[in-house]
């Protein structure tokens, strides 16, 4: 079988299966990696998670890329990477449509005023959880039990002015994310 | 034509400037897709969220897609998509084929750092203002804590949690029906 179709095919399998994000999708591809041990392995999907994770971007979308580049070129990448997001292009129009015809039913309002805080509740997740790597030093504080070792300072006072500047003087997110990549160089984060 | 290049446009603008996956890019859409375009509501937008959660595929993308159809159809679901991809695939192709350990060099890691504490304030920013929204009785915030307890303490599955909440307000909207009628 021609490596594209099998990319193809093996992409647009965890597009449809890997559910609630991009990070989902690292089981699939710790199966992928056993059995097509040529295209990637496991240490490959450590440092594709820190790339993915830190380029912009979604996190399984740059992962789709990555192993698609890896192992077939430009052709290959756009081919893992069209077969993700395949199935959840289909699979979204298809519910945008039965909204559109049935977003008055009091059973879709009902099911969505009941969503809307549990979602907020899961971002509030992912927000804890970012912060904990950011702003946090886990490890160190778990080694020394020394609370002053839980906090990466810079990072803290970093924070405290962001949380300052962003409230007092609204500008664009981008602007906020380019001040901190350059604090990160200067201070040396 | 406008609008389709407007929305690939403003598709590629929040794909390029989300960091850390799909809840980073919330900040980015409030911003560009909320305030700026109006194409969806506050309210609108969390109902996306929720709806990529449950459903297969990247949030992001799933965002991208349903905002992209219900302003221009199929083809338009397709090149919002597009738009939030392409800064990534081109992004990785570039690291991929030329930066060799890419996250091993010093300055990067820096700048990341530093990326993360702007990305962090951002996503808390966005929770306020969507606590605001989708948070707004008693019931709400009963939801929010049960929520939060769950996959905190208990450590439920995500799906598992929306699943349960979708087919419990369909009961209680069934029992309720069934309720009126019955007098």
């Amino acid at each position: 079988m021609s490596v594209y179709l099998l990319l193809f095919i093996e992409f647009f399998k965890i597009g449809l299966f890997a559910i609630g994000g991009g990070l989902a999708t690292l089981p699939f591809l710790y199966d992928l990696a056993q059995a097509y041990p040529h295209w990637l392995d496991a240490g490959t999907i450590v440092d594709m998670v820190a790339v993915a994770e830190a380029t912009p971007g979604p996190i399984g979308v740059n992962m789709a890329t990555y192993v698609g580049f890896h192992v077939a070129g430009i052709p290959g990448a756009l081919t893992a990477t069209g077969a993700l997001v395949l199935p959840s292009v289909i699979i979204i129009i298809l519910i945008a449509k039965f909204l559109m015809s049935f977003h008055q039913s009091p059973y879709v309002i009902t099911v969505f005023s009941g969503l809307r805080p549990v979602v907020t509740a899961l971002i509030f997740l992912a927000g804890l959880e970012v912060f904990q790597v950011a702003v946090l030093n886990l490890p160190a504080f778990a080694a020394t039990g020394n609370v002053q070792d839980l906090f990466v300072w810079k990072a803290v006072i970093l924070f405290g002015v962001l949380l300052y500047a962003t409230n007092r003087f609204p500008r664009h997110p981008v602007f906020y994310i380019a001040l901190s990549a350059a604090a990160g160089v200067i201070f040396r984060f | 034509m406008k609008e389709l290049w407007e929305l690939f446009a403003t598709f590629c603008k929040i794909g390029a400037f989300t960091f850390g996956g799909g809840y980073a890019m919330l900040p980015m859409i409030q911003k560009e897709i909320v305030d700026e375009k109006k194409w969806a509501t506050e309210e609108e937008v969390i109902d996306y969220f929720a709806i990529g959660q449950c459903t297969p595929g990247v949030i992001a993308v799933n965002t991208a897609t349903f905002i992209g159809y219900n302003r221009k159809g199929i083809l338009g679901g397709v090149v919002a998509t597009l738009g939030v991809i392409t800064p990534s695939v081109i992004i990785i192709i570039i690291i991929a084929a030329f930066i060799r350990n890419f996250m091993h060099i010093q300055w990067v890691q820096h700048a990341f750092a530093g990326i993360r504490v702007a990305v962090t304030v951002l996503i808390l920013n966005a929770i306020i203002k969507m606590w605001k929204t989708g948070v707004k009785n008693a019931a709400g915030m009963l939801l929010f804590g049960a929520a939060l307890a769950a996959a905190l303490v208990a450590d439920v599955p995500t799906i598992l949690i929306l699943v349960i909440v979708i087919l419990g307000g369909i009961g209680l909207q069934a029992l309720y029906l069934g309720r009126r009628q019955g007098r």
